[in-house]
Parts: structure tokens; C-alpha cells; sequence
């Protein structure tokens, strides 16, 4: 037990600006600056620390798949057999495989729909999961959802590696701006995914309705994205000028599939990149812009609301 | 108590820090319904602290002395950031550990080892401290070889070691303590009161809540007493716990 030498170490990360008063008594703390409690740092110290969060991350996997013979191995199964359903049932039996290579089509925006189903549902849950914790010991309360997010990346990593395996079979060489165009719309799932979940997480905590409301609009999603049948098809039904079209196409997840689309389905044979929405670059900016916002929303009501927590859990 | 010379290197300082709960009678759209029909108030404001103050200086060792309900624990909560005043502020210098209770952290999916590094972690270690410490931690803890077993396999007691001795090897500056030292053997038990002199000795500030009135005696100096969310006497311990006796 190696005390004397353990002290420095432990203020060392604390020392901001220098303090004014004396450093008397060989006090270990007087450098250290005066802190308001109760407040956090959002975001930022997250990001401080991130060794606490790789071990939540590694507590919820661990947890989730415990006493489980698959352990990992069902973040494939459940994917698989999603795709699997659709696949058959969607293109086989209801003809969408009209669309070129339908499978790769099909599973990228899948991916980005179970991600983001994943991270957003386990988002807006986590605070409340973890009760325990946040009603006992003060830690940045934003780490809940950021290692939900975290756990739906590690989840999200062999999906990519079928998908991407999947287009280069079907036809696709990879190019830099397909690549581009697939790590943005995952990039834009994710922020979307953030600050929704730090938004909904707080919620969740004063209305548990919240979350089976997430769990409702989720099912939804897949439908209000073109993931199982062309975009043509809405702009037929919706008439592509509307508003109601435009709204469509404004949705950052229908940008974020049709990312994906671009970056593996595109491609893969000559006639699918012509089959792609006219004006994606400009929406995909505005829906960078519209993710991020959320974040900053996000991060300002669970900061308000998170002092609030420990009491209402 | 508090000149304005010491104020300025104080270890933590509450000013005018107030909490109040709603208690909510009400706890779905049908219940808020028959409520308001039957013209019941739905909400109750309890106040459980007043609008109080408070300096501690650092090494200082102080006593949260009170009966149940005086809002001991409230302020321990405040103090550790869990909670945020309803008033006021509260300013710690230096990093804080709270103990408001033993092995809040721990996971009983995983096991000794793994929760020693997830709540040293959470206690705001880094990776290095944590490695640097993690042989103390063991040793202090004396679980031997079921450090890789699940927690949820161990005896209460064996849970209570090894969250005490994680908490005690962070070594904070500010370490707050609530009714915990009730735990374990008597061999174990001195052994943290030992740890916690030593941690008081190296100048940290102790903030201790505990209804045991002698180990409140030898572990403090300052003895705080509070009544119904007010602070009634501030002075050294032994005069606190008097006058706690004396108020039955």
C-alpha cells in the first residue's frame, strides 16, 4: 500500500488554475480549484473519462450476454434473421427484388435502422437502468447513454463487416466517396442516435411512458425510410414536389440510409447509381446540421434535468 | 467559525444550500383524476433542509450528527453532487468520494476483480491508478481467491470488504461517509477505522454521518447537529453528541 506515493497521482488531474490561498500543512487539496458540486460537465467530461466509460461498455456487454452459450454471437442472429424475414418476405414474396442487387440494398439500411433502434432504445432506458448508480455516487450522468451508443457501435461492427463483404461480392470496388458516404451515414446515425437518447433518456426518468413511446415510434421507422422498397415508390404516392415528399427526404435517417446506399449499393451494378435521389449532398448537410442540434438540445435538457435524478429515481 | 481568511482555501463550503421534495401522492393520469375530483392535493412540500451554511476546512474531521429525518443524509447527498440544491451552492476543492453506500457500483454479474476496476473508476480513478492500487485494494479486502468469481456469489460480508477497501484506496480529498461503518467482523471493522484515521491523519477532509455515537466520538473532531433540516449546533464533537443525548 503504497499511500505516500499514491497522494500526488490523485490530485494531479484536478490541478486547473493555481489556487491563491497558502500551501499550508502539506494539505494534498489546496491547489486544487473550488468545484460547484452537482453541476457537470456534460459532454466534455465524458470525454475526460473515457477509461470509466470503455468499462461501462464492457459491464453491459457483459452483462446482457451473461450465462448466454451465443454470448456475442446473437448481435449476428438477430440481423440475420431480420434480414432473413424481410428478404423473403419483401422480395420474394412481395416482388421488391425488382430493385438491383435487393439484399445489399435491403441490409444497408437495415443496419442503419437497427443501430439506430438499438442505440436510441437503450438511451432513453439507461439512466433509469441504472438507478443504482445515479442515486448513490455522482458521476457525469451523460455516460449512460453515451455507452448505450458505445454498446450499439460494438453490436453495429459485424454487421458492417457482412455489408460491406456483401456489396463487394455483389459487384462493388470500393470508392472514396462511396466509403465517405457510408462512414457519414453512420456518423449522422449516431449523432442523431445521441442526442435524442440524452433528450428521451431524461424524460424517461421523470415519465417511464417515454420509453414505450421510443418502442413504438421505432417499429415505425423502418417504414418512413426507403429501407424495404425504392424511394420512387413515395414520390409516386406523396408526387415528388409535395411537401409531404420533401418532408420525407428530410428525415436525417432517410439521409442516413441513403448514405449507405450511395456508399455500398450504388456501385455495385451499372444501373443502381442512377436509381439514387437527385440532391443527397445538400440533405446531407442540412441533416448533419439537424443531428447536431439535437445533441445540443439533448445535452441542455439532460443537464437541467439531471440534477433532478437522484430524487425522482 | 468562518473569518473570511479561511474561507479561501476551505475544502468545501455550502452556502445557503436549501432542499425541498414534492412528494407526489399521484402516480398515473387515473390516480390524478379521483385526486383532483375528490379535491385531495396531490403534491406535498417537505422541506429537509432549511437554507443553511457550512465551511470545512481541509484535514478537518466533522460529524453529521441528527435523529432520523434531520437531513443528514440530504446533505451528504448535496455534498457528493448526487443531488442538486433547490438554493445555494455547494463548493468542494479536490476530488470527492461519497460512501452513501457500500458497493452502490458494484455489478453482481461481474466479478471481484472487475467491479474493484469498474468502481474505482467510477470513484474517479484512472487506468494507471487503479493498476497501481488494485494489489492494496486486494490485500486490504483479504477475499483471496474469489477475486474472479461473480460478486453475486459472495457472502454479504465478503461484498462489504471489497467495496469498503476500494472506496478507502481512492483516497480522496474530501471522503464522505454515511452509516457504513457497521459492517463486516470486528477484526475488519477495525481495520477500516484504522483506514479511515490514517486517510484523516493525511489531512483529508471527513464528512462521517453515523448514528453510532462513540465511533462518531473517536473518528471526529467537529460535530455538526442538525434538527428537522436546521443546523442547531456547530462545535467540537463531544459537545454535539451531548446534546443529542440530552435531546433523547
Amino acid at each position: 500500500m503504497s499511500t505516500s506515493a499514491g497522494v500526488p497521482d490523485a490530485v494531479q488531474p484536478d490541478l486547473g488554475q493555481p489556487d491563491l490561498g497558502q500551501p499550508d500543512l502539506g494539505q494534498p487539496d489546496t491547489g486544487a480549484p473550488f468545484v460547484v458540486q452537482g453541476r457537470g460537465g456534460g459532454l466534455r467530461e465524458v470525454a475526460r473519462r473515457r477509461f470509466l466509460l470503455s468499462l461501462l461498455v464492457r459491464k453491459e456487454l457483459r452483462v446482457r450476454y451473461r450465462a448466454s452459450v451465443l454470448g456475442l454471437g446473437w448481435s449476428y442472429v438477430k440481423p440475420a434473421v431480420q434480414f432473413g424475414v424481410y428478404f423473403i418476405g419483401l422480395g420474394m414474396v412481395l416482388r421488391q427484388n425488382a430493385i438491383g442487387d435487393y439484399a445489399v440494398y435491403l441490409f444497408g439500411g437495415l443496419v442503419v435502422m437497427t443501430t439506430f433502434g438499438e442505440a436510441l432504445g437503450n438511451a432513453t432506458r439507461s439512466v433509469v437502468a441504472n438507478a443504482d448508480l445515479v442515486r448513490k455516487i455522482y458521476l457525469p450522468r451523460e455516460l449512460f447513454p453515451v455507452s448505450s451508443l458505445a454498446v450499439a457501435g460494438v453490436h453495429l461492427a459485424p454487421q458492417l463487416l457482412v455489408l460491406v463483404v456483401g456489396a463487394v461480392v455483389a459487384g462493388w470496388t470500393p470508392d472514396p466517396v462511396g466509403v465517405v458516404a457510408l462512414l457519414a451515414g453512420l456518423g449522422l446515425t449516431g449523432i442523431l442516435a445521441l442526442g435524442l437518447g440524452l433528450l428521451l433518456g431524461a424524460a424517461n426518468v421523470l415519465f417511464r411512458d417515454v420509453e414505450n413511446v421510443v418502442d413504438l415510434v421505432l417499429v415505425v421507422l423502418v417504414w418512413t425510410s426507403p429501407v424495404l422498397y425504392p424511394w420512387q415508390r413515395v414520390a409516386d404516392l406523396l408526387g415528388a414536389d409535395s411537401w409531404w415528399f420533401r418532408l420525407y427526404q428530410s428525415n436525417p435517417l432517410t439521409v442516413a440510409v441513403e448514405l449507405v446506399h450511395r456508399g455500398t449499393w450504388a456501385q455495385a451494378s451499372p444501373g443502381n447509381a442512377l436509381a439514387m435521389p437527385p440532391g443527397l449532398g445538400g440533405r446531407c448537410a442540412v441533416a448533419f446540421l439537424v443531428a447536431l442540434s439535437t445533441v445540443v438540445v439533448g445535452q441542455w435538457v439532460f443537464g437541467r434535468l439531471s440534477g433532478r435524478f437522484a430524487q425522482e429515481l | 467559525m468562518t473569518t473570511s481568511a479561511l474561507v479561501d482555501r476551505a475544502a468545501v463550503e455550502v452556502s445557503g444550500v436549501s432542499k425541498h421534495f414534492r412528494l407526489r401522492h399521484t402516480h398515473s393520469l387515473k390516480e390524478a383524476v379521483v385526486w383532483t375530483v375528490q379535491g385531495r392535493a396531490r403534491t406535498d412540500d417537505f422541506t429537509a433542509l432549511h437554507p443553511l451554511d457550512l465551511t470545512i476546512e481541509p484535514g478537518e474531521t466533522l460529524a453529521l450528527l441528527g435523529r432520523n429525518g434531520s437531513g443528514k443524509s440530504t446533505l451528504l447527498k448535496l455534498l457528493a453532487g448526487v443531488m442538486a440544491p433547490d438554493s445555494g451552492q455547494v463548493r468542494v476543492r479536490g476530488r470527492v468520494a461519497g460512501l452513501l453506500e457500500v458497493g452502490a457500483g458494484f455489478h453482481p454479474d461481474l466479478t471481484g476483480r472487475e467491479n474493484v476496476f469498474l468502481n474505482a473508476a467510477i470513484l474517479g480513478l484512472s487506468r494507471e491508478q487503479v493498476q497501481e492500487r488494485f494489489d492494496g485494494i486486494v490485500a486490504f479486502a483479504d477475499i483471496g481467491r474469489f477475486l474472479d468469481t461473480q460478486v453475486r456469489f459472495y457472502s454479504s460480508g465478503m461484498f462489504l470488504r471489497l467495496a469498503f477497501a476500494v472506496a478507502v484506496h481512492t483516497e480522496p480529498d474530501v471522503f464522505l461517509v454515511d452509516e457504513i461503518l457497521a459492517v463486516g467482523d470486528e477484526a475488519f471493522r477495525a481495520k477500516c477505522l484504522d483506514r479511515i484515521e490514517r486517510l484523516a491523519h493525511e489531512g483529508r477532509t471527513l464528512v462521517v454521518v453515523s448514528h453510532d455515537l462513540p465511533l462518531v466520538e473517536r473518528l471526529c473532531s467537529r460535530g455538526v447537529l442538525l434538527d428537522q433540516g436546521r443546523l442547531v449546533a456547530d462545535g467540537p464533537v463531544r459537545l454535539a453528541v451531548e446534546r443529542l443525548r440530552a435531546a433523547g
